[in-house]
């Protein structure tokens, strides 16, 4: 597997979304800085990390998604290469038009930093499908920006073409209809605030996450 | 030339921070207050010449988030 990591000035989650490709996949990212324009050869999967990608500015992910690296992750993932964005990720996927809606502060005002528990909407993406629909699990959340927000419309064609992959289980940030994490039409870029990442190891206090990259291998062993 | 972006949420999107805002200021005593919506100002200095078409871009690429936000523009001479 040929993966990257984005790395913007402000990025902190970078190292970590590169331990959890390299650990499932057994091959490392490439770290790429904003400013570049072109993305490695033959890449199948873009991991967009968290974090506090210039500084917050704006709004959340606002500079970051106008950065030239994000034109060509536009159209890797336009190809059909897997994009990852988490927490910050998450929000500079919106902001570049990547998938539908925005994130905005979360509704108690607070930064929330604590384990949450999710249900698995969708099992059957490549992110999801090591996960059984309906399935309650647990990953940590660390974010002052995740209450999703898009219109009525949106989110009726969100939930009728099964595109929330997770929902919150308990209220955590005021997401419209409790959504954690969406996909695109074609099911091959996903954007949530919770950090699989920090979820891949014992040590970690759990494992939850690690069925996510794990899917994302299994499926492109697939593909290939 | 100058110009001056108004950049407020959209009538029904939530408003956290208007919210903490009005609890703060009924919290001094303030109790009249009925609802508080926080936005942002952002001045720009442009070059003389610069159309309001391409402040208006400028606002719809960067400056607002228009799935969230409505913003205003006011030139000044």
């Amino acid at each position: 597997m040929k993966s990257a990591v984005i790395v913007f000035p402000g990025s902190n989650c970078d190292r970590d979304l590169a331990v959890a490709f390299e650990a499932v996949s057994g091959s490392k990212p490439e770290m790429v800085w904003h400013g570049e324009s072109e993305l490695p050869e033959g890449l199948d999967l873009i991991g967009v990390p968290g974090g506090f990608s210039y500084g917050d500015y704006l709004r959340s992910g606002a500079m970051a998604a106008r950065s030239p690296v994000m034109q060509a992750v536009a159209r890797a993932a336009e190809r059909g290469t897997f994009v990852l964005g988490v927490c910050n990720g998450f929000q500079v996927l919106t902001e570049a038009g990547l998938l539908p809606g925005a994130l905005m502060r979360n509704a108690g005002t607070h930064f929330v930093c604590r384990d949450v528990a999710l249900t698995v909407e969708n099992s059957q993406s490549a992110f999801t499908s090591r996960y059984a629909a309906g399935e309650s699990i647990t990953v940590p959340v660390a974010h002052h920006d995740g209450n999703y927000f898009a219109d009525a419309a949106t989110l009726d064609r969100l939930e009728g073409e099964g595109r929330i992959a997770f929902r919150y289980g308990e209220a955590v940030n005021g997401s419209a209809r409790d959504i954690a994490g969406i996909l695109n039409d074609a099911g091959n870029v996903l954007g949530m605030m919770p950090h699989p990442e920090r979820a891949i190891d014992t040590g970690h206090g759990g494992t939850d996450g690690r069925r996510v990259f794990e899917g994302l291998v299994e499926s492109l062993m697939t593909r290939a | 030339m100058k110009a001056r972006i108004f950049v407020t949420l959209k009538p029904g999107v939530l408003d956290p921070q208007g919210k903490a805002i009005q609890h703060a200021l009924a919290g001094l005593g303030f109790g009249g207050v009925n609802d508080v919506r926080a936005g942002r100002l952002i001045e720009l200095d442009l070059a003389d010449g610069t159309s309001e078409a391409e402040v208006d871009e400028m606002c719809r690429k960067l400056l607002a988030n228009t799935v969230i936000e409505n913003y205003r523009i006011e030139t000044l001479g």
